[in-house]
């Protein structure tokens, strides 16, 4: 019989702990226990077949260690194939008259991947794959991925079973005690990825007791439509005369399980500190129990590596500004790859409240797979919003879904079979709330039933690949009324039709119904609320637009959908106190000039905008150079403001009369006044007008550590420098492709640590072969003179200021 | 901790169960603003001057600088609720090669480690972690507003070090109560005990699965702000 279908209408029960049990034969501490599958095979098989004869259905092999980064290719496959030897021997002489499997189990590869760690997410993919063959070579009825405490962790190794067989695959997470994995997804997170890439069953192991895991067990069955499994351990271990002993035992631990096989929970065994006996036990309680069928939850989530988003309760905000069209600022930053740009875009769309971010990164001139992917992995290492992958191109859209860590909105299909036969497959591969826009080949209907049509049409389309109608949503498209009056009331009657016709979701870009008209906003807001009412579940919007805003609160507050009012409460509060009529918002905010005192700045008699720049005062920087450029051109307020109240700063910096946290705030201030004047140059045709001489920086390869990188950067940035920054870990060659490709004149490296200084040596040979005219700076917490000087740097530059003296001394040089 | 401290005053040699970790989720300490300023760029010495004659926060203050007191709040703030103290440690008893090397539950070779051990009849080994929350904080904030991020980092370091002193003191008074003197802590990466010796010591106090720590390439902690270091019982 196969596991699937015997797991139907069975509970299946798995084994228990295999490292306390080994450590009592004779195991020593460092010793790999999936050598003992070679050199103590006897012990590995007394073990297992007294598993089987407690009751064990599901048996893992000895393999939860072994891949590719603790053993070279031959032992790995020995170790795997005596795995599974020893376990079917353990089958054979096991007196169990129950079904029994053997499974592959596979434990992290104990490498954090990045962002965190320095390990690539497809490495890790390989790593898994290559354990993953041997085991299915071996003999595996499925696989068992175990103790995973990280999301993307639990992709990779998903993912390469899904690439490498078709066995059915249980996938288990270890949760602290605060109910998350140790890089903080919960519960409904992890159900929403995995089950998006169709695990079989999926559930929690390891960590803690039976006992403080009903929380997270609660959570799986709540959201959860495919079994759920609990592998707990036998309490908390604790020291007792030098003995790490558990303080739950056989008769407490089979009654706590019990009650959550009673609670829907049909997959049970035992984790550290378990042994037979707790499975004999876990057996006998469970034959009072019914297994409980396991339902279809119909819930839509889509969700971060922190947490899932549920559609179709409360209206969920989709922040719309990561696109370039008609924004020139935006594509200016897509054309210079100036991701961090785009990444504060992000964050203060999260800050505004939407609770999902559009990603659209889509410019003729460039290379948009390679963009969708660099900003869906670096916006997902500074917010934790779950992200909308917004492209037509399906080779983008598989980049940015492979590497997304959770379960990603995909924007978007429509009735086209062409269309729908590109993506579908990809959702089908790595899961995805999917949005369907209800146009085809013949375009976009005026009825509201001619677009309910294609509605269907998609969603009979997409059960075809195995994708639920919980995870469509459906966009009828909002058309302007400018040009047709009806056109308003068709989507607003698609929005309820589809909703309450047909059982799913709804989106809608929201403003497109506005266009062409004055005041967009008051139209856009209010048909937002008509829509709101008939039932859309989520809007793609503007979360800067007040109206848009005020409408989403109120409606919550209106539909019972927050308590007390809270969320309103707090909103309301936080929305600005109109100012008096005549004061204007630079004069309103401008400071009071004393209390720079000690930042060296009352001597000399400055202007409001350089004494917010000196005291670090980032929103009033912005606010006050909004004003100036009413009435003075960009470049003077470079020149006479910005610039001297960066040199007083910096001066005072190099005089140690502030120090590094003073200094970035101050550079911090002023980028957010250049910032104002960035976009007000990208609205003329010059664009961003003239820079400063270029400077290719990177944190040198096998380095992870960048922040004295972004110091420097910024510092530099604030001086006008244009830099390419690499970002961090970068090889070698590449750094010297930048510099180049540009024919920059200055490289400024950093290494944190002593093991990376050689990385640094072999960029500056490299560097004086390819690009013999750069200049080299060096820096960074282990970099010394003497360092400097043994590697060939050009110079040692101890801080960020030193580093702008002799890139303008480099520049002058150059004669610019 | 007592039982391992009482047996080695007594001489009583422990076998069973000798290397088998244990687990501590210890409270948080309280917070020294100074500290963290310091970790961030700021001299200690400018920190003794400001704070001259104040007893808290061991007479560190932060300077007068009304911006910087407010967004050093804002900061602290951030990590509230974001943080997870843990330590686990092993005990063992230290033999002695021929030349007076302790013989640990480590490969090591390390005369500065000798030296800090002197007298030491046991040891303990430990691992402690503020957990990924800090680094995922600093992520997020680094490149968008480095100042910011600075601050998370001094914050980090401040936090996990205060932990791992409180463990210290703790040791040393349990010490103290079985008539043993607790030395002070030794970490690799000081004196001649290289760093290669991380991925043996993090096994032995089963730091992954227990804290979450794992090792890069260039054998550099994950979460950031982790510690593993050495006590000498005497």
């Amino acid at each position: 019989m196969k596991i699937l279908d015997y797991m139907r209408d069975n509970f299946i029960f798995l084994d228990g702990g295999m490292g306390t049990l080994l450590q009592e034969a004779g195991l020593k501490p460092g010793e790999l226990p999936e050598r003992w599958n070679v050199t103590r095979p006897e012990e590995i098989i007394r073990i297992q077949k007294s598993y089987f004869d407690a009751g064990t259905n599901v048996l893992l092999a000895n393999t939860f260690g072994a891949n590719c980064l603790k053993f070279d290719d031959e032992e790995l496959e020995r170790l795997i194939n005596a795995a599974f030897d020893n376990a079917r021997k353990a089958k054979e002489e096991s007196i169990g008259s129950q079904e029994k499997f053997i499974a592959l189990d596979i434990g992290p590869l104990g490498r954090l991947l990045k962002p965190y760690g320095d390990f690539e997410f497809e490495d890790a993919v390989e790593a898994y794959a290559k354990t993953v063959k041997l085991g299915v070579k071996a003999g595996a009825d499925l696989v068992f991925i175990e103790t995973m405490n990280d999301s993307y962790d639990t992709k990779a190794a998903l993912l390469a079973v899904k690439e490498n067989c078709d066995l059915p695959v249980f996938v288990s997470n270890a949760y602290g005690s605060d109910g998350k994995l140790m890089t903080g997804a919960n519960p409904a997170s992890m159900v929403a990825m995995l089950e998006g890439m169709h695990a079989d069953a999926i559930g929690a192991n390891c960590s803690l007791g039976p006992e403080q895991l009903i929380g997270v067990m609660e959570e799986y069955l709540e959201y959860a439509s495919v079994p759920v499994l609990i592998k707990p351990n036998a309490g908390l271990p604790r020291d007792e005369g030098g003995k790490t002993v558990y303080d739950v035992y056989p008769p407490e631990f089979s009654e706590c399980l019990k009650n959550l096989l009673e609670k829907g929970v049909r997959i049970v065994g035992g984790c550290c500190g378990t042994t037979p006996e707790y499975i004999k036990a876990v057996v006998e309680k469970a034959k009072a129990v019914k297994p409980v069928p396991v339902t279809e939850k119909n819930r839509s989530l889509v969700s971060s590596y922190t947490h899932a988003v549920e559609f179709g309760k409360s209206p969920i905000l989709i922040g719309e500004r990561i696109n370039p069209t008609g924004k020139k600022r935006f594509q200016q930053a897509l054309r210079e790859n100036d991701i961090d740009y785009i990444l504060n875009e992000g964050l203060k769309q999260a800050d505004a409240g939407v609770q999902v971010l559009d990603v659209n990164v889509g410019l003729p001139e460039i290379d948009e797979p390679k963009m969708l992917e660099t900003v869906s992995k670096e916006l997902q290492a500074v917010t934790d919003l779950p992200l909308q992958l917004d492209t037509s191109d399906p080779v983008a859209m598989e980049r940015g879904l492979r590497c997304y860590n959770g379960k990603a909105m995909v924007n978007s299909v429509n009735g086209k079979d062409e269309v729908m036969e590109a993506v579908f497959p990809l959702v089908a591969k790595y899961g995805g709330f999917v949005v369907c826009l209800t146009l085809d080949e013949g375009g976009i209907p005026e009825s509201a039933a001619e677009r309910v049509k294609i509605a269907e049409k998609i969603i009979k389309k997409a059960a075809g690949y195995g994708i639920a109608k919980k995870d469509l949503i459906f966009d009828p498209l909002a058309m302007t009324i400018s040009a047709d009056t009806t056109a308003a009331l068709s989507t607003i009657q698609a929005v309820h039709d589809i909703r309450f016709g047909l059982g799913v979701n709804t989106s809608l870009g929201v403003s497109n119904v506005s266009f062409g008209l004055p005041s967009r906003n008051i139209i856009t807001s209010t048909f937002f609320a008509l829509c709101l009412e008939q039932g859309l579940s989520a809007g793609i919007m503007n979360p800067y637009a007040t109206e848009m805003m005020n409408v989403y609160y109120a409606f919550r507050a209106l539909h019972n959908l927050d308590a007390n009012c809270t969320d309103y409460i707090t909103y309301a509060q936080s929305l600005p106190v109109l100012a008096p009529a005549g004061a204007s918002a630079g004069q309103a905010q401008v400071p009071k000039t004393e209390g720079g005192a000690d930042k060296g700045s009352s001597a000399l008699n400055v202007s409001p905008l350089q004494n917010a720049i000196i005291r670090g005062l980032k929103e009033q920087a912005g606010n006050i150079t909004k004003e100036l450029l009413k009435d003075t051109k960009p470049l003077d307020i470079v020149q006479q403001e910005v610039i001297p109240a960066l040199d007083i700063v910096g001066k005072n910096f190099e005089e140690k009369k502030v120090y590094l946290p003073q200094l970035l705030m101050a550079a911090e201030a002023s980028k957010e006044a250049f910032e104002e004047i960035k976009k007000e140059m990208a609205k003329s045709a010059d664009g961003a007008g003239p820079k400063r001489c270029s400077f290719v920086i990177a944190t040198v390869h096998g380095d992870i550590h960048d922040i004295g990188k972004n110091i420097v950067k910024l510092i530099l940035e604030n001086y006008g420098f244009d830099v390419h920054d690499l970002g961090k870990d970068v090889p070698e060659q590449v750094i010297v492709d930048e510099v180049v490709r540009i024919h920059a004149p200055i490289v400024g490296l950093s290494a944190l640590m002593t093991t990376t200084v050689p990385a640094m040596e072999e960029t500056i040979r490299l560097l004086r072969e390819q690009a013999p005219w750069a200049k080299v700076t060096v820096g960074g917490a282990v970099m010394t003179q003497e360092y400097s000087d043994r590697i060939g740097a050009d110079k040692y530059c101890r801080d960020a200021m030193e580093t702008v003296r002799y890139a303008e001394e480099v520049e002058k040089s150059l004669g610019k | 901790m007592k039982e391992f401290l009482e047996d080695l005053k007594n001489g009583i040699d422990r076998k069973e169960g000798a290397f088998t970790p244990i687990h501590l989720e210890p409270e948080e300490p309280k917070l020294n603003r100074g500290e963290i300023l310091r970790y961030a760029g700021f001299p200690a010495a400018v920190l003794r001057a400001k704070g001259k004659g104040k007893e808290d926060e061991s007479f560190m203050e932060i300077p007068s600088d009304e911006e910087l007191s407010k967004k050093l709040e804002d900061v602290i703030v951030l990590t509230k609720g974001q943080l997870t103290f843990r330590i686990s440690y092993v005990c063992a008893k230290i033999d002695r090669d021929a030349d007076g090397y302790p013989v640990l539950p480590f490969e090591q070779h390390s005369s500065d480690l000798k030296r800090n051990l002197e007298n030491c009849k046991g040891v303990i080994i430990f691992a402690a972690t503020i957990g990924a929350g800090i680094d995922r904080l600093i992520r997020r904030y680094e490149r968008t507003s480095p100042a910011t991020g600075i601050l998370l980092q001094g914050i980090g370091a401040e936090r996990v070090e205060s932990m791992v002193d409180a463990f210290n003191e703790l040791v040393k008074e349990e010490a103290k109560k079985a008539g043993l003197k607790a030395h002070p802590r030794y970490s690799p990466g000081y004196g001649d005990l290289p760093i290669t010796v991380q991925p043996q010591l993090l096994k032995l106090v089963d730091a992954e699965r227990r804290l979450g720590i794992t090792l890069n390439a260039s054998l550099m902690m994950s979460p950031s702000k982790s510690v593993t270091a050495i006590i000498g019982i005497e």
